[in-house]
């Protein structure tokens, strides 16, 4: 469990450039951290780094918009 | 017998709410009558399609038939047990489906201005809906689908002429329930708040600019033949009809889709306070270019990061947002000036990504304040208005139109 949580906030930084593991709520599209390019790519390391495979369709902006919405899903659909 | 352009004057009102009172009490007596609504929906598109207008009509109907057809059979080859879900089939099902939009879409290029017989008002937004079922039913997630309930979301009828463009799955879990009592009274509300608005926008705002002022500049473009003054006056007049005109009726589809107990998501967010062009897009025809993000931008970005088609992530980014905005170019018409307009927006946003980037990096010698706050979005702004006025096609009527004067 750990290991998924600890997996997305390392993508996340990679991408961002900011920690994420204190602000688990944080929106990250209301503050522009992560646009469309963003979220492809987010997906894209998804699917490389825990095996899930998440299609662009499932990919919905309000239930994928904190760290910790992300974490959720990917455990849900590993 | 006459017909009726959707939200077009003041018996299309009248005529609505006559129809929408049985429906509105209905929803907040916790019933949706969905018979009824069939029959409302279909009396307001024989008001569009019916009369003078049969022949589209005609159109609609096999257009319809056609794409439930198509999208029943590839649900099918989909949700088969062992669905092979080859590439090819699905690539096949999406061509299928912009097949007609093309024909309409090229027939006026080739035959001088003709329009095609298939065409009718809002093929271009049916076909955005139909496009996206195919997609999200190729990734799994459309898990259930009814011919008759994806026959009320491709023909509702408050959007069926120009959008908003809803999304399968939001639609059909707002017509499969009822909103308790007091969502749907906060719904009235707004919705109604909307439709006043929409008044002020489109009866008052997009007149005055558009049949008042539009046609002073258009004139006086025209008299003083070549460059004048009048042209920007016409760029920024042109743009604020244009503004208006679509805000107030989608305003309207919205509205009225909320009274309906449907919450169509709205179009446009103050787009002439945008910063920068990607968030002019984020503002602007919202359910447009969200559409284009999603099952082009996106999917071309996935595609070609997935296949390593470019090195850089940059030039992956960029060569979408062009090809991104073309489609829609294409989209609006295949004219020089339709392209030209998407060709721009594409090369805006490569600007913009550039130019983000750079301030980055540069962050402590580049100022940021209320005044370059200001000074972005009245270069936005200005720029929008130029491209409003390529997308006009005003400057192909003025320099190589045929002469009126």
């Amino acid at each position: 469990m750990d290991d998924v949580k600890e997996t997305v906030l390392s993508i996340l930084n990679d991408l961002t450039g900011e920690d994420f593991s204190t602000r688990l709520d944080e929106n990250l599209y209301d503050s522009a951290l992560l646009d469309s390019m963003g979220t492809v790519q987010l997906l894209l390391d998804l699917q490389d780094k825990l095996g899930v495979n998440a299609p662009i369709s499932e990919f919905n902006r309000s239930e994928w918009d904190t760290p910790s919405k992300i974490i959720a899903k990917v455990e849900e659909l590993k | 017998m006459r017909w009726y352009i959707p939200y077009g004057n003041p018996t299309y009102f009248i005529w609505l709410a006559v129809a929408l009172i049985p429906l509105m009490i209905g929803l907040l007596y916790g019933h949706r009558f969905r018979w009824y609504q069939t029959l409302v929906s279909l009396f307001f598109l024989i008001l569009t399609f019916g009369g003078p207008n049969w022949r589209t009509g005609i159109a609609l109907i096999c257009y319809f038939v056609y794409q439930v057809l198509l999208v029943s059979a590839y649900f099918h080859y989909r949700r088969r047990k062992d669905s092979p879900n080859k590439g090819w089939v699905f690539v096949l099902s999406v061509i299928l489906a912009i097949l007609p939009l093309v024909v309409v879409k090229v027939t006026p290029a080739i035959q001088s201005g003709k329009q095609s017989i298939i065409g009718f008002l809002g093929i271009s937004y049916i076909t955005f809906k139909v496009v996206q079922t195919i997609m999200e039913t190729r990734d799994g997630f459309i898990k259930e689908y009814h011919p008759i309930i994806f026959g009320q979301f491709l023909l509702f009828f408050p959007t069926i002429s120009s959008g908003p463009i809803d999304r399968y799955r939001r639609f059909v879990s707002d017509y499969e329930a009822v909103p308790a009592q007091k969502d749907y009274l906060d719904l009235v509300q707004t919705g109604v708040r909307y439709i006043f608005l929409g008044f002020l926008y489109k009866f008052v705002l997009a007149y005055y600019f558009g049949s008042v002022l539009m046609p002073q500049m258009q004139f006086g473009a025209m008299m003083a033949h070549g460059f004048s003054w009048y042209i920007v006056g016409y760029m920024y007049t042109y743009s604020m009809d244009l503004f208006f005109d679509f805000a107030g009726y989608s305003l309207f589809a919205v509205g009225i889709s909320y009274l309906m107990g449907i919450k169509t998501p709205m179009n446009f967010n103050h787009p002439f306070k945008s910063k920068n062009i990607k968030d002019f897009w984020n503002r602007w025809h919202m359910t447009l270019s969200f559409w284009f993000r999603d099952y082009i931008f996106m999917r071309l970005v996935f595609f070609m990061m997935k296949h390593k088609v470019f090195k850089s992530r940059i030039t992956t980014a960029n060569v979408c947002y062009i090809i991104n905005m073309l489609i829609m170019g294409f989209w609006h018409g295949e004219t020089w000036f339709y392209i030209l307009y998407g060709l721009l927006h594409g090369c805006a946003l490569v600007v913009n990504d550039t130019w983000l980037r750079y301030k980055k990096k540069h962050q402590d010698k580049i100022p940021h304040n209320k005044f370059t706050e200001l000074f972005a979005i009245f270069i936005t702004f200005n720029f929008v208005c130029f491209t409003f006025l390529i997308f006009s096609g005003f400057l192909n009527t003025l320099f190589f139109g045929p002469s009126k004067f």
